[in-house]
C-alpha cells in the first residue's frame, strides 16, 4: 500500500477512476459533485485522457455511449437531477451492454430540490430510472477509502459483464475530507472488447452497437439474455456488510454515510443493554437479500434508516419477508438522522 | 467485358427498406462511393439515427453505432475522441438533427468536434407518420399541421445550414439537392469534401441534403423531385455556406 493522503471524497473519485485506467470523462457541473469534474480536467491532459464538459447531462451520457462502444473505460459523475437526465442513455446503454461507470453524488429531490446529502434516489437507480427491464450494478460507499476501492472496482465489474455500473454516493460523503490509502498498482481487469467500433482495419466484418431489435422474437430473446447476465452478476457481485448481528435485538439496515452512524449507535445502545446489529448493503442492487435471510429470526424487529421517505425499506421487506416486523426512520431534504433519534426509535420498538 | 457500374464496397449487399421514391438510399450510396473513393472504410465509424435510416448500420460495411434521437453528434463525439485517427460520420434526418437534437449538434459543431454530419431534411417526419418537423414549410400539410403550417402556431421552417455556419468550430457546411442527377453529383462531391475537411482536422463538417418523402408528401416519386425543386430550394437555397475554399 502506498501513503495515507486527506482528499476530499469528489476528488478521490476522480483519482480513482485514473488509476483505473479511465481516460475519458464526459459530465456537467451541478452541486454537490462538481469536484469530480475539476479534478479530471486538471489531470486529464497528464494522462493523455479527454475531459469534456458536455451542453448537458444528457449529451455527456450520450458521448459516454459512444466512448463504450469505442471500447473506452469511461466515466460520467453527476447528482440528481442530473442523473434524471442521463436515464434515456442509460436505458440504450444497458440495451447495448455498454461498459461505464456513472457516479451519482445525490442531494435531495425531488425537483430541483436542494444541494445536501440525501438517499433518494435509490428507487431510480436499483429499480431502472430509465424504460425497459434492465439492471445496473450500484455500489454504495461509505466512507472516503471505501469510494476510492469501489470505483475502481466499478470499472472491473463494468468491462466483466459489459454491464453500468452505478456508484451512489451522497453529498456528504462527496464533500468530506478522509484520510485514504492509494495501492501501488490496481488490479485491472482485462476484457476482451472485441466487439467494440474501431475500424474494421479490413479485416473482420463490421461491428455494431444498437440497442434497436425491431423483431419481437429477437427482442425477447435478447432481454432474456439480459436477464441471464443479471443473475449472474447477482451470483457474484453480491455485497454486503453485517455487523454485530449474532443475537442482536434490533438489526438495522442502513447504507452509505446512514451506515456511519448506526456504527456509533451501536455502541452508544451497548451501554444501555440493547444490541443493535447492521446489515450495510454494499450493492445495491444486487441486493443481499440473503443477509437478511439468514438474520430474519434472530432480531425482534429490523429497522431501515434512510436518508429518503422510505425507498430500501421495500427491499428489505421483501427479504424479510414477513418474519419480522420491518420499521423505517428517515429523513429527508438534506436533513440526517441523529443518534439520538435512532436511538429512541429503537428503544420505542423494543418497548 | 469492363464494369462501368457496381455496388461501392463500402455498401453492404443486402436490400434497403426504404419507400419506393425515397432518395434516402441515393444519399446511402453516395456516401459508400466517397468512402470507397478516400479508402476509409477500414477506418470509418458511422452512428445512424432515429428515425426512417434507424437501421442503415445494415447497409454500411464500416464499424457502426445506433445512438438514441438527436444525440449522435454526442455518440460520435465519445466515439472520435477514443479513436481520434479514425472517419466518424452521422447521419442524421430533420427530427433528429433539427428538433429534438439542436443542443446535440449545435454544440459538437461549436466545438469543431472533428466528425462530419450527413443531414436528410425532407420537410417531414417519416417513420412515425407524417408529422411537421422543424423543416416543414409554411402552409405544408403534415398529420400533425393539418391544416398547413403556420407560423403564428407552429414558428418558421429551420434553416440549419445557415445557423451553424455562424459558428466557428463547423468549417465547412453546405446545402444539396437530391432533385435531379447534377445535384446528385454535386451532392457527391460535398459529401467528400466534408470527410475530406474531417481527415485534414479542420473541424466539424455537415451536409445537408434535400431529399423526397414521397409516401409522406402524398406525391408520386416524379412529382416528388419537382416538389424539392420548386417548393423546397426557395426556402432551402442550395449552395456552399461555409468553407469552399479550404484547402484539404
Amino acid at each position: 500500500m502506498g501513503e495515507k493522503i486527506l482528499m476530499k471524497g469528489n476528488e478521490v473519485v476522480a483519482e480513482a477512476a485514473l488509476r483505473a485506467g479511465c481516460r475519458h470523462y464526459f459530465g456537467y457541473p451541478i452541486t454537490p459533485q462538481t469536484e469530480i469534474a475539476h479534478y479530471f480536467a486538471k489531470k486529464m491532459p497528464q494522462y493523455g485522457g479527454t475531459f469534456i464538459q458536455a451542453e448537458s447531462e444528457v449529451a455527456a451520457m450520450n458521448m459516454v455511449y459512444g466512448a463504450a462502444s469505442a471500447g473506452a473505460r469511461v466515466m460520467t459523475s453527476s447528482s440528481s437531477p442530473g442523473v434524471s437526465l442521463k436515464q434515456e442513455a442509460i436505458s440504450y446503454a444497458a440495451c447495448a451492454e455498454l461498459p461505464a461507470v456513472i457516479v451519482n453524488i445525490m442531494r435531495a429531490g425531488p425537483g430541483l430540490g436542494g444541494i445536501l446529502a440525501a438517499q433518494s434516489d435509490y428507487f431510480q437507480a436499483t429499480k431502472g430510472g430509465g424504460h425497459g427491464d434492465y439492471r445496473m450494478v450500484v455500489l454504495a460507499p461509505s466512507s472516503v477509502q471505501e469510494l476510492y476501492e469501489l470505483v475502481v472496482e466499478a470499472f472491473n465489474i463494468a468491462d466483466r459483464y459489459r454491464t453500468l455500473c452505478m456508484i451512489m454516493g451522497d453529498g456528504m460523503l462527496g464533500q468530506m475530507m478522509e484520510a485514504v490509502e492509494f495501492r501501488d498498482q490496481e488490479d485491472i481487469c482485462q476484457a476482451d472488447k472485441s466487439w467494440a467500433v474501431t475500424g474494421t482495419e479490413m479485416k473482420r466484418d463490421h461491428n455494431i452497437i444498437t440497442s434497436i431489435y425491431i423483431d419481437p422474437e429477437v427482442l425477447e430473446k435478447h432481454n432474456l439474455k439480459l436477464q441471464a447476465k443479471y443473475r449472474q452478476i447477482a451470483e457474484n457481485e453480491t455485497r454486503v456488510e453485517i455487523c454485530n448481528c449474532d443475537g442482536a435485538d434490533i438489526i438495522v439496515a442502513a447504507y452509505g454515510t446512514v451506515a456511519r452512524i448506526i456504527k456509533n449507535v451501536i455502541k452508544t445502545a451497548e451501554k444501555e443493554g440493547i444490541r443493535v446489529g447492521l446489515i450495510r448493503p454494499v450493492t445495491l442492487w444486487p441486493f443481499p437479500a440473503a443477509a437478511f435471510e439468514k438474520y430474519a429470526q434472530v432480531p425482534k424487529a429490523f429497522l431501515s434508516v434512510e436518508m429518503s421517505a422510505g425507498q430500501m425499506v421495500e427491499d428489505v421487506r421483501l427479504a424479510v419477508n414477513g418474519k419480522k416486523p420491518v420499521h423505517f426512520l428517515g429523513r429527508m431534504g438534506g436533513m440526517i438522522p441523529t443518534q439520538k433519534e435512532i436511538l429512541e426509535k429503537i428503544r420505542e420498538i423494543l418497548k | 467485358m469492363a464494369i462501368v457500374f457496381q455496388r461501392p464496397h463500402a455498401l453492404r449487399e443486402t436490400q434497403m427498406h426504404y419507400c419506393p421514391g425515397c432518395t434516402h438510399g441515393i444519399v446511402h450510396r453516395l456516401i459508400a462511393e466517397v468512402i470507397d473513393e478516400l479508402g476509409i472504410e477500414g477506418k470509418t465509424i458511422g452512428v445512424s439515427p432515429v428515425g426512417c435510416a434507424y437501421n442503415n448500420y445494415l447497409y454500411f460495411n464500416c464499424d457502426m453505432v445506433q445512438a438514441a434521437h438527436g444525440r449522435a453528434p454526442a455518440v460520435a463525439t465519445g466515439i472520435k475522441r477514443v479513436h481520434p485517427g479514425n472517419v466518424v460520420f452521422t447521419y442524421q434526418g430533420d427530427g433528429d438533427l433539427a428538433a429534438i437534437g439542436t443542443a446535440e449538434i449545435v454544440h459538437a459543431a461549436n466545438r469543431g468536434e472533428k466528425i462530419t454530419t450527413v443531414f436528410i431534411n425532407n420537410a417531414i417526419y417519416g417513420m412515425t407518420s407524417g408529422q411537421m418537423a422543424p423543416t416543414t414549410l409554411i402552409g405544408q400539410v403534415t398529420t400533425t399541421s393539418p391544416f398547413g403550417r403556420k407560423p403564428e402556431i407552429d414558428g418558421f421552417p429551420l434553416n440549419v445550414c445557415e445557423m451553424l455556419s455562424t459558428l466557428k468550430g463547423a468549417v465547412y457546411v453546405e446545402r444539396v439537392s437530391m432533385h435531379d442527377i447534377k445535384n446528385i453529383k454535386n451532392a457527391k462531391k460535398a459529401i467528400k469534401r466534408a470527410f475530406q475537411v474531417q481527415m485534414a482536422g479542420l473541424g466539424f463538417s455537415i451536409v445537408e441534403v434535400l431529399s423526397t418523402c414521397p409516401t409522406n408528401w402524398g406525391v408520386d416519386p416524379v412529382n416528388a423531385l419537382k416538389w424539392i425543386e420548386e417548393k423546397m430550394i426557395p426556402q432551402y437555397p442550395i449552395g456552399n455556406f461555409r468553407g469552399k475554399d479550404l484547402e484539404v
